[in-house]
C-alpha cells in the first residue's frame, strides 16, 4: 500500500514553486523509489493540472520510474561515444552477470538493470553507474569486481 | 444558404487594430499583426499544405509541411509560427519547397496504413508518389484500435503524432484528457494515464475527432456509413445555449453531426450530446403514428391523422359545452420550436377562447423573466456569449456549466485560463470550482435555500464600503428606488457577520468575494436553476440585478446579469407568449391596445384575463374544474414536483392529449397521443439563453407525416377556428408583425445573418448583442427590496438533511432523448451523493440502497459518498423516471411565479433492500398504461 498522506505531503512542498512539477516527481520518487500510480490523482489536484499531464511528465523523463526498481540500479551508456568503446558487448556481458535483460528488473527484486544516454564523460567510454556512483572505462572483468566490490 | 464554406485558415484570428501588409505568392495581403504567414496566405486565397495546424487551436509547428521561403531570410521558416512583418515578401512554391514537402511526407507515409486515408489526400497534394523507404522497418502499424467509446474509435497505427487532438481537448474544450505518452520513437497519444478513452477523464465533446487531421480519431458511424452528400445547418435541441449544427446527410440520413464553425453560440465547438447523442430521434421508440382511447387502462387504437384529430376537437368542444370556456387548456414547450409554440399559445387563445397556457419555463426559468423586467425592463439575460471573453470577474450562482452548458462552460474556462477570477456561490463543489487549470478564488459553499441572504449580504459590503459605482447609479437609475433599497440593504441583519448564521458560509469570504466582484474590473454574474427554483426565486433574480447596478456592471461588454437558460427553446417559448398573463413579447394580456392588436390580427376576441398557470392547472384539475388538456412534447409526470399531486391531477382528466416523440410518463394518462418530430425534421427557429434566433432546418421530412405546427392547426380548423399556414416562415412572418422586439425577424434574414439576437426591429435591424447600452430598457434602472425570507422546507429533526437536485454531462433533463442514446454507458442510473460524516452517522456504506424520505414521499436510489457534498446536503439527479426525484419534491413555490422549490427539500435518508411503494407501483402501471393494440 502506498501511503498517499505521505505523498500529499511531498506534493504539498512545491505545487507553490514555478515548473515545480519536476521537482515534485523527484520528491516522490526519492521517498517511494518510483512513482507510484496511485499519487498520480494526489499530484494532478496539487498542481490543479489533469492526470493525464503528469502522466506525461512522468512517461516522458526515463528517469521517472512507474514501478519499483531493484535493490541495486545498474546503468549503461548506450550512446554513441560509449558504443565505439564496446558499451553493446558490455551490455551483454553484465546482462549474462546480473541475470536481468537490460531495462528490466531481476525477478527477485535484487537488481536492475537501466539504459542511459549519455553521462557527460565520454572522454573514458564506456561509462557505468553503480547505484548513483559513476565508473569510467569499464570493461567486463572490472565490471565483476565493482559489482561485488559495491556490495561489500 | 450561404454558410457552406468552412475554410480552415491554420492558425487563430489575432484580434489588433494594427494592420501590417505582405506579399504572399505576388498577391499583396493586409492582415492584423501578429498573424501568422500561413494565415494571411490563406485568407488571401493561397493555400499552403499542413496538417498539424488547425485555426481552433494555436501554431505548434511540428508537422514541417507549411515551409515558405521568405525573401532575405535563410532557411525555410513553417509558416504556421512565422508572423507576418511589414513588407514581408513569402513564396509558398519552389522546387525546394516541393522537395522538403514530398520528403517530410514520404517519412509520414512510410509508417501509415496503405488504406486511403486524409493523410494521402495530403501526399497526392504535394506530389508525392510512392514511398522509397518501404514499410519493413521499425514502424507502427500494428497497433492495437481503441474502440471503447461509444462514438468514436482511436487507431494508433494512422497516427502522426501532430497532437491536435491533445491540443484540442486542451484549449477547445479544457479538459486536458489527453497527452502524448513517452518520447521519441516510442511516444503516443494516450486518453488519461494511458487509459482507454472511456475510463479516462475524457467527455466525449468531440473535438478531438473533429480536429485530427488523419481520421486516426474516427467517429464509428461516420465510418460506417461512408461520404455524405449534402450538409444541412441547424440547431441543436438540447441546452440553452443553441450550438449550430453542420447535419452531414447522405439518403435522408443522418451521417454525422458537425459543430458549425460559423454557429455564433458555439464557434465550431459541441458537447457530446449535440455532437453525438441526437440518435434517439431515429430511435425504435419514436411513436409514428396517431392513436386514441376512451379509457386510460385501454391499449392505444392506431387510427389515421384526420380521426385523432376529429376526436380530440370533438371532446374539447364537448367539455367546453359541459363545463365552460375555462375548462381547458395547454402547455406549450420549450423543446419545440418558436414557430410551433405560436401557434400552440394561438389555438388555446384564439381556439380555445381562454388564457389557460403555461410552459415548462414555469418550472425553471420564470423568476428570471420577472426579476429582469422588474429591474431591467426585460425578461432575458443581458449578455452574449462572447462578452464572456472580457469578464474580468464571472460570479457563478446556483449553476454547474460543465454538466448543463458544457460548450459555453469551455468557453468560460478558456477566459478562466487567461487570467479572469472566479467566484463560485453553490453548495456544491461543482466541476467549476475546480478542474484542470482552473480554479475558483472564492467558492462559497451555502445551505440550499439561503441565496438571498447571501446576495444581501454581498450587496451590504459593497455598499457600506463604499465599494458602489454612485455615477453609473446616479445616471442610470431610479434615485427613490435606490435611496430606499441602500436604506434597506446597510441593515445589520444582511451584513455577511449575521448572514453567515444562516448560510453557513464565513463572513470574511463573502466580504472578499464582494469586494473582488465590486472592484475586479469587469464582473459578470452567470446563474442558472440553482437561482431559479426556490421559493425565493425572483427575489434572488431581483437581488443580482441590484448588485450589478449598484456596481454599474451591466450595459457593456464583459459585464451583465446572465442566465444560463436550461432548454433549447425556453427563452423563446416565454418570448412566444407561453405565459397565462402575456401575448407573445411580453404584452399583458389585460393591455386593450396589445390585445386590440392580436383581435385584429387573429380575427377573434380574445379573454383580457390571465388563466391558470401550471400548478393551478393541476390544481383545478383534482377539484374537478379543469377537464381537459393539451401537452405539447412536456413530461410534467416527470418534470414537475411533488408526483403524487401531478398524477392525481391527471387522473381526474377527462381529455389528455399528449404531442410527443415518445409514450412519456404523461402520455401514461392520456387519451389522444400525436406523434411528433424530432429537431431533424423540423423547419423554424429556436431563441438560446442570450435571445439568439437561430434556424433549425429540416434535415428529413417528418417521420410520422406532418409538421408539429401543422397538427397544432389542423386540430384548430377541427374546433372550427381557421388557422392555416404554407409553411414555418410564414408562422415567423406572423410572430414579427404582431411583437415589436422581433419586427424585422424572418427566414430570410436568418439565412443570410446566420442568426440574430433580439430585439431586433427598426431600432436593432440586425439584433442587439449587448442590452441596456445606453440606459435600461424599463427606463431608469429598478432596485427593489430584497428581505430574506428563509423557506419553511427547512431541516427537522425527523428530516434532518437538505436534498437539492440537479444535472449530469451525459444525461438531459428527464432523459427521454438521453436515455435512449449510448450515453447511458455514462450515466445508466441516478445516485444519490452523500457527504462521508453524514453517511457514517447512518450506517451507509458507498453502493448501498438508501430510502430517501420528505414528507411528501419515499424513493429509494443507491449511495454514493462523495466530499463534493457539505455535510448536511444530499444531492440527486433527476434523469431516470424510475427514480421518482420528484415524488419527494415538495409543492413550495417561488412567491411571484410559482416555480417550484426543486432545490430544497428536507429528507431523512436509510440504508434499505426493497424499492419505494410508488416504485412498485410505476413499474406495473407503466407497463399496463403502455399498450398498444396491434
Amino acid at each position: 500500500m502506498v501511503n498517499t498522506d505521505k505523498a500529499v505531503e511531498v506534493i504539498n512542498q512545491y505545487i507553490d514553486i514555478p515548473g515545480g512539477l519536476l521537482e515534485c516527481l523527484h520528491g516522490i520518487q526519492s521517498v517511494f523509489g518510483f512513482v507510484p500510480k496511485e499519487t498520480i490523482d494526489d499530484i494532478a489536484d496539487g498542481f490543479n493540472i489533469s492526470r493525464a499531464e503528469v502522466h506525461g511528465v512522468i512517461s516522458y523523463y526515463h528517469d521517472f520510474k512507474t514501478s519499483p526498481r531493484g535493490k541495486k540500479v545498474v546503468r549503461i551508456c548506450q550512446a554513441e561515444a560509449c558504443q565505439s568503446m564496446g558499451s553493446r558487448d558490455l551490455t551483454r556481458r553484465v546482462e549474462e552477470i546480473l541475470g536481468v535483460k537490460i531495462d528490466e528488473t531481476r525477478v527477485d527484486g535484487a537488481v536492475s538493470l537501466e539504459t542511459v544516454y549519455c553521462f557527460g564523460n565520454c572522454a573514458l567510454s564506456p561509462n557505468v553507474e553503480i547505484d548513483g556512483k559513476l565508473h569510467a572505462r569499464v570493461t567486463s572483468d572490472n565490471f565483476e569486481k565493482l559489482v561485488k566490490g559495491e556490495e561489500a | 444558404m450561404t454558410y457552406e464554406h468552412d475554410i480552415d485558415y491554420g492558425t487563430p484570428a489575432k484580434k489588433t487594430d494594427k494592420a501590417v501588409t505582405v506579399e504572399i505568392d505576388g498577391r499583396t495581403i493586409t492582415v492584423p499583426e501578429g498573424t501568422s504567414v500561413m494565415r494571411a496566405a490563406r485568407e488571401g486565397g493561397v493555400d499552403i499544405p499542413s496538417l498539424c495546424a488547425t485555426d481552433s487551436i494555436k501554431e505548434y509547428g511540428s508537422c514541417r509541411l507549411c515551409l515558405i521561403e521568405v525573401d532575405g531570410v535563410r532557411g525555410t521558416p513553417a509558416s504556421c509560427t512565422t508572423p507576418v512583418s511589414e513588407g514581408m515578401s513569402v513564396k509558398t512554391t519552389s522546387d525546394r519547397l516541393t522537395q522538403l514537402r514530398r520528403g517530410i511526407m514520404e517519412l509520414y507515409i512510410s509508417d501509415h496504413p496503405d488504406d486511403d486515408s486524409p493523410l494521402h489526400d495530403m501526399a497526392r497534394l504535394v506530389g508525392l508518389e510512392g514511398n522509397r523507404y518501404g514499410k519493413d522497418g521499425h514502424n507502427h502499424l500494428k497497433t492495437i484500435i481503441d474502440d471503447s467509446n461509444p462514438y468514436f474509435s482511436f487507431d494508433p497505427a494512422k497516427c502522426i503524432l501532430c497532437a491536435r487532438c491533445v491540443r484540442a481537448c486542451e484549449e477547445v474544450q479544457g479538459t486536458f484528457a489527453l497527452t502524448i505518452d513517452g518520447r521519441g520513437f516510442d511516444s503516443k497519444i494516450a486518453a488519461g494515464t494511458d487509459q482507454d478513452f472511456l475510463s479516462s477523464d475524457c467527455v466525449s465533446c468531440g473535438a478531438c475527432v473533429q480536429a485530427c487531421p488523419t481520421d486516426s480519431l474516427f467517429e464509428k458511424r461516420a465510418m460506417e456509413m461512408g461520404k455524405p452528400e449534402k450538409t444541412v445547418i441547424t440547431t441543436c435541441a438540447y441546452c440553452g445555449v443553441g450550438c449550430g449544427f453542420k447535419a452531414e446527410v447522405k439518403n435522408d440520413e443522418v451521417v454525422s453531426m458537425m459543430p458549425w464553425k460559423e454557429g455564433q453560440a458555439n464557434q465550431g465547438h459541441s458537447c457530446v450530446k449535440g455532437r453525438f447523442a441526437w440518435d434517439y430521434a431515429i430511435h425504435e421508440d419514436r411513436i409514428l403514428n396517431p392513436m386514441i382511447r376512451e379509457n386510460i387502462t385501454d391499449p392505444w387504437q392506431k387510427v389515421g391523422w384526420d380521426e385523432a384529430i376529429d376526436f380530440a376537437a370533438k371532446r374539447l368542444m364537448d367539455i367546453q359545452k359541459e363545463h365552460g370556456r375555462k375548462s381547458i387548456g395547454g402547455i406549450t414547450s420549450s423543446r419545440c420550436t418558436n414557430e410551433e409554440v405560436f401557434v400552440v399559445q394561438k389555438l388555446i387563445r384564439a381556439g380555445f377562447k381562454n388564457n389557460n397556457v403555461d410552459t415548462c419555463a414555469r418550472v425553471c426559468h420564470s423568476p428570471t423573466g420577472y426579476g429582469l423586467r422588474e429591474t431591467l425592463g426585460t425578461s432575458a439575460g443581458t449578455q452574449t456569449f462572447d462578452s464572456v471573453m472580457d469578464t474580468d470577474v464571472m460570479m457563478v450562482i446556483g449553476a454547474n456549466p460543465p454538466d448543463a452548458h458544457p460548450v459555453f462552460a469551455s468557453q468560460m474556462k478558456r477566459r478562466l485560463r487567461e487570467g479572469a477570477k472566479l467566484i463560485v456561490i453553490d453548495p456544491r463543489k461543482t466541476g467549476l470550482v475546480k478542474s484542470p487549470h482552473v480554479k475558483a478564488d472564492f467558492h462559497l459553499p451555502l445551505q440550499p435555500g439561503t441565496n438571498v441572504a447571501m446576495i444581501n449580504a454581498i450587496a451590504h459590503t459593497v455598499m457600506t464600503e463604499g465599494l458602489m459605482n454612485q455615477d453609473y447609479i446616479n445616471e442610470r437609475c431610479d434615485t427613490d428606488a435606490f435611496n430606499d433599497w441602500l436604506d434597506f440593504i446597510i441593515q445589520p441583519q444582511n451584513s455577511p457577520e449575521v448572514v453567515s448564521e444562516y448560510t453557513g458560509v464565513n463572513a470574511e469570504d463573502i466580504r472578499e468575494a464582494a469586494r473582488l466582484y465590486a472592484t475586479g474590473g469587469n464582473a459578470a454574474i452567470y446563474y442558472g436553476l440553482g437561482v431559479t427554483e426556490h421559493s425565493q426565486g425572483s427575489t434572488m433574480v431581483i437581488g443580482m440585478a441590484n448588485l450589478a447596478m449598484a456596481t454599474g456592471n451591466i450595459g457593456r461588454l464583459g459585464v451583465g446579469v446572465n442566465p444560463l437558460r436550461g432548454q433549447n427553446n425556453v427563452q423563446g417559448s416565454c418570448d412566444m407568449g407561453s405565459f397565462p398573463h402575456e401575448f407573445p413579447g411580453y404584452r399583458p394580456v389585460g393591455n386593450d391596445e396589445a390585445r386590440g392588436e392580436f383581435e385584429e390580427e387573429w380575427g377573434v376576441d380574445l379573454d383580457p384575463v390571465p388563466g391558470y398557470r401550471i400548478p393551478n392547472m393541476f390544481d383545478a384539475a383534482v377539484d374537478g374544474k379543469y377537464k381537459a388538456m393539451y401537452i405539447q412534447g412536456e413530461d410534467v409526470a416527470q418534470s414537475d414536483p411533488n408526483t403524487h399531486h401531478v398524477e392525481a391531477a391527471m387522473n381526474a382528466l377527462d381529455l389528455l392529449i399528449v404531442q410527443d416523440l415518445f409514450l412519456n410518463e404523461t402520455a401514461r394518462f392520456a387519451h389522444v397521443f400525436f406523434p411528433g418530430t424530432s429537431f431533424l425534421e423540423k423547419n423554424g427557429t429556436f431563441t438560446n439563453a442570450e435571445r439568439r434566433i437561430s434556424r433549425v432546418r429540416k434535415v428529413m421530412e417528418p417521420v410520422q407525416g406532418m409538421d408539429e405546427w401543422e397538427i397544432t392547426c389542423r386540430l384548430g380548423r377541427a374546433m372550427g377556428y381557421d388557422m392555416h399556414y404554407n409553411n414555418a416562415s410564414e408562422i415567423m412572418d406572423e410572430i414579427a408583425r404582431l411583437t415589436p422586439t422581433f419586427r424585422n425577424v424572418s427566414f430570410d434574414l436568418l439565412d443570410e445573418k446566420g442568426s440574430v439576437q433580439w430585439p431586433c426591429n427598426e431600432k436593432a435591424p440586425e439584433g442587439t448583442p449587448i442590452m441596456h447600452i445606453d440606459g435600461f430598457v424599463r427606463g431608469k434602472g429598478n432596485f427593489i427590496l430584497t428581505e430574506y425570507v428563509p423557506t419553511t422546507e427547512r431541516s427537522t429533526r425527523k428530516f434532518p438533511l437538505i436534498l437539492t437536485t440537479g444535472r449530469i454531462l451525459s444525461q438531459y433533463n428527464v432523459g427521454a432523448q438521453t436515455r435512449r442514446t449510448k450515453n447511458n454507458v455514462w450515466h445508466d442510473k441516478d445516485v444519490l451523493d452523500i457527504h462521508p460524516h453524514d453517511a457514517e452517522n447512518r450506517g451507509i456504506v458507498d453502493g448501498d440502497m438508501v430510502m430517501i424520505q420528505s414528507r411528501m414521499g419515499e424513493t429509494v436510489l443507491e449511495a454514493r459518498i462523495t466530499e463534493n457534498m457539505q455535510p448536511g446536503v444530499v444531492y440527486t439527479t433527476f434523469h431516470m423516471p424510475e427514480s421518482g426525484a420528484n415524488i419527494i419534491t415538495t409543492d413550495n413555490s417561488d412567491w411571484a411565479t410559482s416555480c417550484p422549490e426543486y432545490k430544497v427539500t428536507a429528507v431523512e435518508v436509510r440504508q434499505t433492500n426493497r424499492k419505494s411503494d410508488w416504485q412498485e407501483e410505476f413499474d406495473d402501471f407503466s407497463e399496463s398504461t403502455r399498450h398498444i393494440a396491434e
